[in-house]
């Protein structure tokens, strides 16, 4: 069973791996976005499974924390891109857009 | 099973070393944030490994969630493209590096064994702790007992502190955007007017005004 999960998690290092590869050479930034965010979800569930090699049962909560920061900065960087700026709140992000439809209409 | 974990301990370190590598190598600044971001998030996977919980808490807060987002406010300032340094050779530099790490090669071998229950971190006071805790504090981890329990009034202290200092920040910067509206509209309101004198040019009827 140890066996079985450190084949896990040596596969999901992989797939870190692979992400890091995207995140280094990703020509657009979307596509650094996306890496960064699927990283993320890589991370958690590298935790996930070394928490079941290792019998601790700590590391489900840092995967949980993790789960929320991966969120928080996706978001982040999202609106950085499409506001540039950080300031605008949620309200007027959506009346913003509703403006926006209306000039474009 | 130390020994597999072992080998992922080195999987993330190699991964650690080569975001290490990109992000100075790279020109695009808005990729060298995510990829420290990347950079907190491993080295914080790698402090569980080690089993350094709260480490891993902090440095997953503020490392890859409160700094991407700081660092993307402050880019905001700057611009998207680092300017193409010129090659040089810094010989003094390259010298200090490989004197440290010399040095750091050469102070290793004195080092316990990772895990030696008999080191010195290991053997006095160290096990007192490792040997009472489970009786003491019913938390299986023992740095998170130390923090929280044994050291329970400095680490409230320290809290408050950051606490506090984060609270002065937030008054002194104003995050929010709720105390722009109110300015935003004397603004609109006082540019036009102030717009105006320039546009029929003499200042003189508005003093005149005031006058009579």
């Amino acid at each position: 069973m140890d066996m079985f999960n450190f084949i896990m998690a040596l596969g999901m290092a992989c797939a870190m791996a692979i992400m890091l590869a995207r995140l280094f050479a990703g020509p657009t930034l979307y596509d650094r976005v996306l890496a960064a965010n699927s990283f993320g979800t890589k991370t958690i569930l590298f935790l996930l499974v070394f928490s079941a090699l290792s019998g601790r049962q700590d590391a489900i909560d840092i995967a949980m924390l993790y789960a929320l920061i991966n969120f928080v900065a996706t978001i982040a960087i999202l609106k950085f891109f499409r506001y540039r700026s950080l300031e605008i709140s949620l309200a007027q992000m959506s009346l913003r857009r509703a403006v926006d439809g209306e000039d474009e209409a | 099973m130390t020994d597999l974990t072992q080998y992922l301990d080195y999987a993330l370190i190699g991964m650690l070393l080569a975001v290490a590598f990109a992000i100075v190598r790279l020109r695009n600044l808005f990729a060298v944030v995510m990829l420290m971001g990347v950079y907190s998030l491993l080295c914080a996977a790698w402090f569980v490994s080690l089993d350094a919980v709260d480490v891993a808490f902090t440095e997953a807060a503020v490392g890859a969630g409160i700094s991407t987002v700081l660092l993307l406010a402050a880019m905001l300032l700057t611009a998207r493209e680092a300017e193409p340094s010129k090659p040089q050779r810094h010989w003094a530099a390259l010298a200090v590096v490989v004197a440290a790490g010399a040095a750091l090669l050469y102070a290793v071998p004195d080092m316990p064994v990772y895990g030696d229950a008999e080191s010195v971190a290991n053997a006095y006071v160290g096990r007192d702790y490792l040997e009472q805790t489970p009786h003491d504090i019913a938390v299986p981890n023992i740095v998170t007992a130390v923090l929280s329990s044994y050291r329970g009034f400095d680490t409230l202290g320290e809290t408050v502190v950051i606490f506090t200092a984060g609270l002065g920040v937030i008054l002194l910067l104003g995050f929010g955007g709720r105390k722009r509206e109110p300015k935003g509209k004397p603004a609109a309101k006082a540019a036009p007017a102030a717009r105006a004198p320039k546009a029929g040019k003499p200042a003189k009827p508005v003093k005149e005004e005031g006058a009579s």
